[in-house]
């Protein structure tokens, strides 16, 4: 039994032991937040490990920090409450000045400032980002933002917002992308400043929210890099984002597929396990095959990441299957337990709507699969 | 003051241990192996005293493969210091691992050596008592609460009548019982830390001390299986059933 990573794999079981279904089914009914789990998790280090250790984190690379996101969702656990706290900085570290590295990096590293909302995604533009119509217009003491956001998981519950704005419109620069910038917004006292929150109800418990800027001052010190080179410096995040959800995704994959084994083995049904039924037990061989073939482009992936090699193909292939193997899995684990399947007590019918997320978000699986028809393997481009 | 804990590598206390093919132990290949809880809990009170300032240095110690260094690793996560291996691929006895640990204490010195009360894979519980009586030290054994006061030890030890407390005087060997404390689970930054805590592998030949097994293990069986119960009508038929079938009243 050798499993990467096997010191941090088990701290992360252990934490996750004291948060056990009933806590989640709990959150899950009120659509309240995980405070307790994040503050353990927060605590214990586990959300720094990305941060350099000169900023107080622990310096570790995507493979070390998917490992502690796979672990939490193989414990019937979810990182999406506070992922972002792992990988939102990185935009920070990569792209912001000395000052808002030494400002923020070590704030966030403890915990001190959550850095949870990433404000991208528009009502009217969803993954083509050029076409986002928030605005930021230069003034002597800042930025003046005007405009809205969906889909913005997590903010009431952050301190800082990293924000997509334009500078400079569309039209006028040579890349659609060119003119936008991105912004690390202090948001603790913008709230009738400008800035309103409202929360979405939505099929899972993610904390989505709508935002709505009006005439919201944001100081010229938090903009990150030059003005209208914002849209770069997201996308190298991106690729870590995939990389991590993956990992997120084979862990519900395997939670599934330990759950699917366990009923299979102990429910007799016509005096013997239904687990003994070739129907029941080909499609739980058949999602841990998959799982497994996609846990390992999710760890080739993480590695290219970590060597800073180029990984756009292989993080969005990684993403692409891991999440189609945790749904497939869901789904065999909902036929596997029958009815029970839809009791909220077994967590199944929880699960099955949380990891249903990752075939939509952060990128959905059509966008995958043009991307590799188009940047890989050259196909016309279809939209 | 330095303190000692003894740590043991044991099949995880979630599985499900099987008898091996041959019938002569527990099958312990590709299972999960864990630290002993009650050696976590010791580690966690050295850890505890660590962190009152009463303990300058916390050592653990194990005697096994060389797998486990990974429990000593997850002890150095908790916050011991160093680490020492006794390396051998045989099963040592109590008695071995006592006179073991008691070479190793004319060497380490400590103050207070604290082991579990017992290992869950054997259940012996012998050789912190061994161990204290090789080295002619004090012992508290089945601790739920102990008080270090410079040379001498309050320990809290749980009896058949309650609670007992005694203190003992310092060098003495400790044991631990369930309520002690609750072991921590290591933080990201100490599991980076115990990478670079040294541990000093020492093969068991180099001790040179008679570990030859006193005890032939005969057989290893499984439990009989639990056949399914029966539901009976009334009280008279239970009372029927208990007097003639189990014949656990009369």
């Amino acid at each position: 039994m050798s499993e990467s990573f096997h010191d941090i794999r088990e701290a992360v079981r252990k934490l996750c032991a004291g948060f056990p279904g009933e806590y989640w089914r709990n959150l899950d009914r009120e659509r309240s937040y995980p405070t307790d789990f994040v503050d353990a998790l927060t605590n214990s280090g586990f959300l720094s490990a990305l941060i350099p250790t000169e900023f107080g984190g622990s310096g570790l690379g995507v493979q070390e920090a998917g490992a502690i996101l796979e672990e939490i969702h193989a414990s019937g656990c979810n990182g999406g409450a506070c992922h972002a706290q792992m990988y939102t900085m990185g935009t920070i570290l990569r792209h912001g000045n000395n000052q808002q590295k030494e400002t923020y990096l070590p704030k966030i590293a403890s915990g001190e400032l959550r850095l949870q909302a990433f404000g991208v995604t528009e009502p009217t533009s969803g993954t083509d980002t050029s076409r986002i119509r928030t605005t930021a217009t230069r003034r002597a003491d800042g930025y003046i933002i005007n405009g809205q956001k969906v889909w913005t998981s997590r903010i009431e519950y952050s301190d800082l917002l990293l924000l997509l704005a334009r500078t400079k419109p569309r039209e006028s620069g040579k890349k659609p992308h060119d003119g936008i910038s991105v912004f690390l917004v202090d948001i603790r006292d913008l709230q009738n400043q400008g800035l309103e929150i409202k929360p979405l109800r939505a099929m899972i418990n993610h904390s989505a929210c709508e935002v709505f800027f009006e005439n919201m001052l944001v100081p010229t010190s938090g903009l990150i890099g030059k003005e209208g080179e914002g849209f770069r410096y997201i996308l190298d995040g991106m690729n870590a984002e995939r990389i991590l959800l993956a990992h997120e995704a084979i862990g519900d994959a395997r939670w599934f597929i330990d759950k699917a084994v366990g009923y299979a083995k102990d429910r007799v049904v016509f005096d013997r396990p239904i687990g003994k039924n070739q129907g029941v037990q080909f499609p739980i061989a058949e999602n841990y095959a998959e799982m497994c073939a996609a846990q390992l482009m999710v760890q080739k992936a993480a590695r290219l990441f970590d060597n800073q090699e180029s990984c756009g193909k292989e993080a969005n292939i990684a993403k692409y299957l891991a999440s189609e193997a945790s749904w497939r899995a869901g789904d065999t684990c909902m036929q596997t337990f029958g009815g029970f399947g839809f009791a909220e007590e077994y967590d199944i019918e929880r699960k099955f709507r949380e990891t249903r997320l990752f075939r939509t978000a952060p990128i959905s699986s059509n966008l995958i699969l043009s991307y590799i028809a188009e940047h890989v393997l050259g196909l016309p481009r279809s939209f | 003051m330095k303190i000692l804990v003894a740590v043991k590598r044991v099949v995880d206390y979630n599985v499900k241990v099987r008898v091996n093919l041959e019938g002569t132990a527990v099958e312990t290949n590709n299972v999960k192996m864990s630290m002993n809880p009650f050696d976590e809990i010791a580690v966690e009170e050295g850890v505890r005293l660590k962190e009152s300032g009463k303990c300058d240095e916390l050592v653990a110690v194990s005697i096994g493969t060389s797998s486990s260094q990974e429990t000593i690793r997850t002890a150095l996560a908790m916050g011991a210091d160093r680490g020492i291996l006794v390396e051998t691929d045989d099963p040592i006895e109590p008695l071995g691992v006592a006179k073991l640990l008691k070479v190793i204490c004319s060497r380490e010195k400590p103050d207070i050596v604290i082991v579990g009360k017992q290992a869950i894979d054997d259940d012996a519980n012998q050789t912190g008592q061994m161990l204290a009586a090789l080295l002619d030290w004090p012992q508290g054994t089945f601790a739920s609460r102990i008080n270090i006061e410079n040379t001498k030890a309050q320990v809290t030890r749980e009896v058949d009548v309650g609670l007992e407390t005694i203190e003992i005087n310092l060098p003495a060997v400790i044991s631990t019982d369930l309520r002690l404390n609750e072991p921590r689970y290591a933080s990201l930054p100490n599991i980076m830390k115990a990478k670079k805590k040294p541990i000093d592998i020492i093969p068991i030949t180099e001790l040179n001390i008679d570990i030859a097994p006193r005890v032939k293990v005969i057989k290893v069986s499984e439990p009989p299986k639990r056949e399914a119960g029966v539901i009976v009508e009334n009280v008279k038929e239970l009372l029927e059933k208990l007097r003639n079938e189990a014949k656990v009243i009369s």
